[in-house]
């Protein structure tokens, strides 16, 4: 009996070792350890064996089925984990197809190369502030220091709806109607980006163009301080190596008045085909709020000041994209459109 | 303005090269924009004296000379007509370099020619005459042989080309600029007063010319001077390179030196012939309405009141600033000059030259402002150089009617202000030295608090403490002041309501893969005829730009729809023809108030193949329903509700597919529209295939409401999913079916899916199969099959009831 048991057992052993797959481990299974099995066989002529040896037997027969069931599972699992590797290793596609994309949508590089600006403004706190782009003459011009008949009036030529409503010259008649809102509050520390308009065409000027414009004003505002946040707004632009330069310059509503140049963004200051050589290129027009403009916008210019700045979208997006005609911003050609597809912050 | 360096330097000690001069007058606020050289063309160019002449032995027209140019001497073969023995011409030697090309040894019928004399023409100097008669030019006969010509002529010198700001004024002139000079580089301006040599034997100025100004307020002073004996011919050629320089055309020696001491001094003068003018009679007046005058340029002129004129007692010699008369001008046969120089009112010379079309030199620098001190001063400069290089003998005295006397202004500078704006601390030692090199008056008061500041006449500009402190911020430099950062209370920035919905907008639009454009706001008024719009639709109710520059610009757009063509037509041109687009803002409608309402819109369009081309799937064109899909992502990602499609009624929108269209409708409100373009619109714009567009109102959609946000509970009982597919008839509209489903089940409809719809074999004609996803829930058990199964009986029953429909299959 033991010895047709550790047969059993040894047989049974070799065929688990040569079953390779999931059905051949199943006939091994049904074969020794099913109902009709031949270790089940040998517990049902246990009744032929004297009563004194059956408990020995028993035993013998119970590890037998232990040592066989623990064997049949590590085969189980063993020959599993192989078929699912021939299964895996047999399903290879071709990672190289194109994948199925929704190709995104590009930004226009005029309307992210506002918000970058936008951007670095509102981090240092300025507010966003908008107004009409059909303005009146008292908004763009009279408010703003620049009477009629002025020569100053040469310096932004613009389209007439009526004798006294135009398509604004600039963002800065938004300073007036803010200011006009909000005295006596202060700070008033806001950033007017917008559409302005002015009857020139050519390579460098479009008829319609967008600017951003700023204006702080509060107690002991200085012209300092108007120097230092321009220059964090060109760091932040241009990067942390970036300089700025201010040569003195005349707009009718601030006084001192500058053109602001930064550091060229081409070859750093060196001189280079972009800058013509003098390591700068001008970005900005900018100075301190003239006490008209502030006597205009509600507050009294001894008690407070205040500056003001602007600057053209157009020319900061073709320096810092190398772009040499504005027309090809409102031509809207999807070639063009399409290289800014990873634009922005 | 254009200001030859040598030139300048005769008015200021300067001592630096034109690059370092450019650059610091930019850095002091008068921009150089560029430094000219007219001479570079000409290289090589000496003066030479002809020794000898003789005729060319084998030709009728050419003569032969010999030509001494220092130690050597060349010979020459010219065809000028002028040439004799001993004159001193520019001779252009083997190498030398001219506009024309560079010089080389010849042979001409015979005749060795190892140089070229010269013509002012082929130096590069003006000269209208016609070749033959010009011929070479002769020099003045103390010109130095062998000294490079125009080194000689002073055509070598640079120009310094200035892009002045319209408040520096008193930089219009040679001397106004030296004193500009003098204020940066702290050194002194050459001042040399002229001296016009009056002769004694003449009848004074006064006698002779009389002036009645009757419109004070216009003319706040003229001033005359009489020059008698003038002899008219050319200027002297160093005078007409300067003027050439400085950008001016000479004339003759008379009108080149009005010109020449308006450049150098900054004061328009006039030269009328005085015996043209009626009784000596100078009159300053206002033209009649109507009064007419030919100018200088032959052109015939209508005048009108608000106009400035000088007659005398027969009508307008001159628009005063502006053009002399023709009548008066001075010829070759002028004798006797009358020199005006006076002070017009500058907005009227501006609106004067404006409304006649006649820019010019004068009328510039009135516009912006004359000194009206210099008056006399520019006329003993000119009857100086009168006497000089016209012949001319100077009358004794001037008439000078100044009967609005204008004084210098003072002002009082706090110094602690200049710091309080500046971010300085300057103190007032520095502040008077600086304010006192621009020429201007300083003292001191008191404890050095305050400096009281004379400012002269020429600085017109200056009128107040902040004038003040801007001339000493930017002598003392704008870059030396320190950068600081504002001090105060910290302030949240950010963007408008707006702004924050645009560009979420935008990143959602974008997101399902459209392009942004951004198109310019205007349009001809032919768009609304290329769109079929009837005579009386809304959109041709479009603001007019008074002065467009080109039809592009005849109107306010009132719908973003002409400009999205524009787009699709030029990239159709341009061979891309696959586009999803769209573009978020204003349109410029009329409004009851002052100004237009400018609200946003948001258009999108898709032409072509929709989305990228993808290996497992064929290419699709992009249509009706993507834009409607886009619309619907659009409201749900914003937090709207959603909108309704109406078809349209007749005529709504006539540049649309009648069929394929639908007006965007919002709480009974249109919101837009939404459909494909009318094949007619296609062809009129040579698009291709069959675009689709969306416009709406995104002004009125973002003014709706959004409902807040509330949660739910999560659902804690199983769901039960159907389909169902059911035959109608084809023109039953699938919003119908998926109404009466929702209806008939009631609340225990969870969700509800239109997966499916089919026409054609086994569906019999006529008839379309929808097929419907449907998910049951309870709130509060699990819903049985049994109650399922009735739920899905009653919905059966109401489309079979209201739309005849039958289950399928």
């Amino acid at each position: 009996m033991r010895e047709e048991l550790l047969k059993i057992k040894q047989e049974a052993e070799k065929a688990l070792a040569a079953a390779t797959d999931s059905a051949a481990l199943e006939q091994v299974r049904v074969r020794y350890l099913g109902k009709k099995g031949e270790l089940t066989k040998v517990s049902r002529s246990m009744r032929d064996i004297p009563p004194e040896e059956r408990p020995v037997i028993g035993r013998l027969v119970n590890e037998v089925k232990a040592s066989l069931e623990s064997l049949l599972e590590e085969r189980r699992q063993e020959v599993e984990r192989a078929e699912k590797e021939r299964r895996l290793g047999a399903e290879v596609i071709d990672i190289t197809l194109p994948g199925r994309v929704r190709r995104p949508g590009t930004p226009h590089p005029l309307r992210a190369t506002l918000a970058e600006i936008e951007d670095v403004f509102i981090r240092m706190g300025f507010q966003v502030a908008t107004g009409p782009e059909v303005e009146t003459d008292y908004y763009n011009f009279e408010a703003l220091n620049i009477p009629s008949d002025h020569p100053a009036r040469d310096m932004q030529d613009s389209f007439y709806i009526s004798r006294d409503v135009l398509l604004r010259t600039h963002t800065s008649p938004v300073q007036i109607r803010y200011m006009q809102a909000h005295a006596p509050e202060l700070p008033v520390k806001i950033i007017s980006p917008g559409r302005v308009y002015r009857r020139d065409d050519d390579p460098t000027h479009s008829p319609m163009f967008y600017q951003v414009e700023g204006l702080q004003v509060d107690h002991g505002i200085t012209f300092g301080d108007l120097k230092g946040v321009l220059l964090a707004w060109a760091r932040a632009m241009y990067g942390e190596g970036t300089r700025i330069r201010l040569r003195p310059s005349y707009f009718p509503f601030t006084e001192p008045s500058a053109e602001v140049d930064v550091s060229c963004t081409m070859c750093g200051g060196e001189g280079c085909r972009v800058c013509k050589g003098t390591g700068w290129l001008e970005v900005l027009g900018a100075g301190m709020v003239h006490p008209t403009v502030l006597r205009n916008g509600g507050y009294d210019p001894e008690k407070v000041t205040g500056f003001a700045f602007g600057m053209g979208v157009e020319r900061i997006a073709m320096l810092k994209y190398g772009i040499d005609d504005i027309r090809l911003f409102y031509a809207n050609d999807i070639r063009f459109l399409r290289q800014f597809g990873g634009i922005g912050a | 303005m254009r200001v030859p360096y040598g030139w300048l330097k005769e008015h200021v000690e300067l001592d630096v090269p034109p690059e370092e001069l450019a650059d610091a007058l930019t850095m002091a606020g008068v921009a150089v924009d560029a430094i000219e050289r007219p001479g570079e063309e000409v290289g090589g160019v000496l003066v030479g004296e002809i020794v000898r002449l003789h005729p060319h032995p084998d030709a009728d027209r050419l003569m032969v000379c010999e030509v001494r140019v220092g130690a050597r001497t060349v010979q020459v073969v010219s065809g000028a007509p002028n040439l004799r023995e001993g004159a001193r011409v520019p001779v252009a030697l083997p190498g030398a370099r001219l506009p024309g090309g560079q010089i080389e040894r010849t042979v001409i019928r015979g005749q060795k020619s190892e140089a070229m004399v010269c013509s002012a023409e082929e130096l590069g100097f003006f000269d209208d005459r016609p070749k033959e008669e010009a011929g070479v030019l002769i020099l003045p006969a103390d010109a130095p042989i062998g000294e490079d010509v125009m080194s000689y002529l002073g055509m070598d010198d640079a120009v310094l080309v200035l892009d002045l700001t319209p408040n520096r004024a008193d930089c219009m002139s040679i001397s106004g600029l030296a004193r500009e000079v003098a204020a940066i580089f702290d050194r002194r301006v050459k001042a040399v007063p002229p001296e016009p040599a009056e002769d004694p034997g003449l009848a004074a100025t006064s006698d002779k010319v009389q002036v009645v100004i009757e419109d004070p307020d216009l003319c706040p002073r003229y001033s005359a001077r009489l020059v008698t004996g003038v002899k008219v011919g050319q200027s002297p050629l160093w005078l007409q390179a300067r003027l050439r320089a400085a950008g001016m055309r000479p004339i003759n020696n008379i009108v080149d030196i009005t010109n020449y001491v308006m450049l150098e001094y900054g004061q328009p003068l006039h030269a009328f012939d005085f015996d043209r003018l009626a009784e000596g009679r100078i009159i300053v007046r206002r033209a009649r309405d109507g009064e007419r005058i030919v100018t200088l340029d032959g052109q015939e002129r209508q005048l009108d009141s608000d106009m400035l004129v000088i007659a005398d007692p027969s009508g307008p010699v001159a628009v005063a600033g502006v053009m002399g008369g023709m009548d008066s001008e001075v010829r070759e046969d002028t004798v006797k000059v009358l020199l005006e120089s006076a002070h017009f009112e500058g907005r009227s010379v501006r609106r004067t030259s404006r409304r006649l079309g006649v820019p010019s030199e004068a009328a510039a620098r009135f516009d912006r402002g004359v000194d009206p001190k210099g008056t006399v001063r520019a006329l003993d400069r000119a009857a100086e150089l009168l006497v000089k290089y016209a012949g001319g003998r100077v009358h004794p005295g001037v008439v000078d009617v100044y009967p609005r006397r204008v004084e210098d202004v003072v002002v009082t500078l706090r110094v602690s202000r200049i710091n309080e704006v500046l971010g300085t601390d300057l103190d007032a030692e520095l502040v008077r030295g600086l304010l006192s090199r621009l020429g201007f008056g300083v003292a001191a008061v008191g404890d050095d608090a305050e400096v009281v500041v004379t400012v002269p006449t020429r600085r017109k500009d200056i009128s107040s403490e902040i004038d003040l402190t801007e001339e000493v911020a930017r002598l003392y430099g704008y870059n030396n002041i320190e950068a600081t950062l504002p001090r105060g209370v910290t302030t949240a920035g950010g963007r408008t309501e707006t702004q924050l919905l645009v560009e979420r907008a935008g990143r959602l639009v974008r997101g399902m893969g459209y392009d942004e454009l951004v198109t310019v706001a205007y349009h001809s008024t032919g768009v609304f005829d290329r769109l079929r719009l009837p005579a009386e639709h809304p959109w041709r109710d479009a603001i007019r730009i008074a002065n467009p520059m080109s039809e592009e610009q005849e109107c306010l757009r009132t719908s973003l729809l002409p400009s999205l063509l524009e787009v699709l037509s030029y990239n159709a041109r341009h061979q891309a023809t696959d586009l999803q687009v769209y573009e978020i803002n204003p349109v410029y409608l009329p409004s009851p108030g002052d100004l237009p309402a400018e609200d946003l819109h948001l258009v999108a369009a898709v032409m072509g193949s929709f989305g990228a081309v993808q290996w497992d799937a064929p290419a699709r064109a992009g249509d009706f329903y993507d834009l409607k899909g886009l619309l619907e992502a659009l409201l749900e990602g914003l937090g709207y509700p959603a909108v309704e499609l109406r078809r349209p009624e007749g005529g709504e929108y006539p540049f649309l597919h009648p069929g394929r269209s639908a007006a965007v409708v919002m709480g009974g409100d249109v919101l837009g529209y939404l459909g494909e373009l009318h094949p007619d619109v296609v062809e009129e714009y040579d698009l291709v295939g069959r675009p689709c567009v969306m416009e709406i109102d995104f002004s009125r959609l973002i003014a709706a409401d959004r409902p807040a946000i509330r949660f739910r509970p999560l659902p804690r009982h199983p769901a039960s999913d159907r389909d169902l597919a059911v035959i109608v008839d084809k023109s039953v509209p699938a919003a119908e079916v998926l109404r009466l489903v929702r209806e008939a089940a009631g609340e225990v409809l969870e969700d509800c899916v239109l997966f499916d719809v089919y026409e054609g074999a086994p569906i019999p004609e006529g008839k379309k199969s929808l097929a419907v996803s449907m998910t049951f829930r309870s709130l509060t058990g699990t819903l049985t099959d049994e109650r399922v199964q009735e739920v899905e009986e009653e919905i059966m029953a109401a489309l079979r009831k209201e739309l005849g429909a039958e289950r399928r299959g």
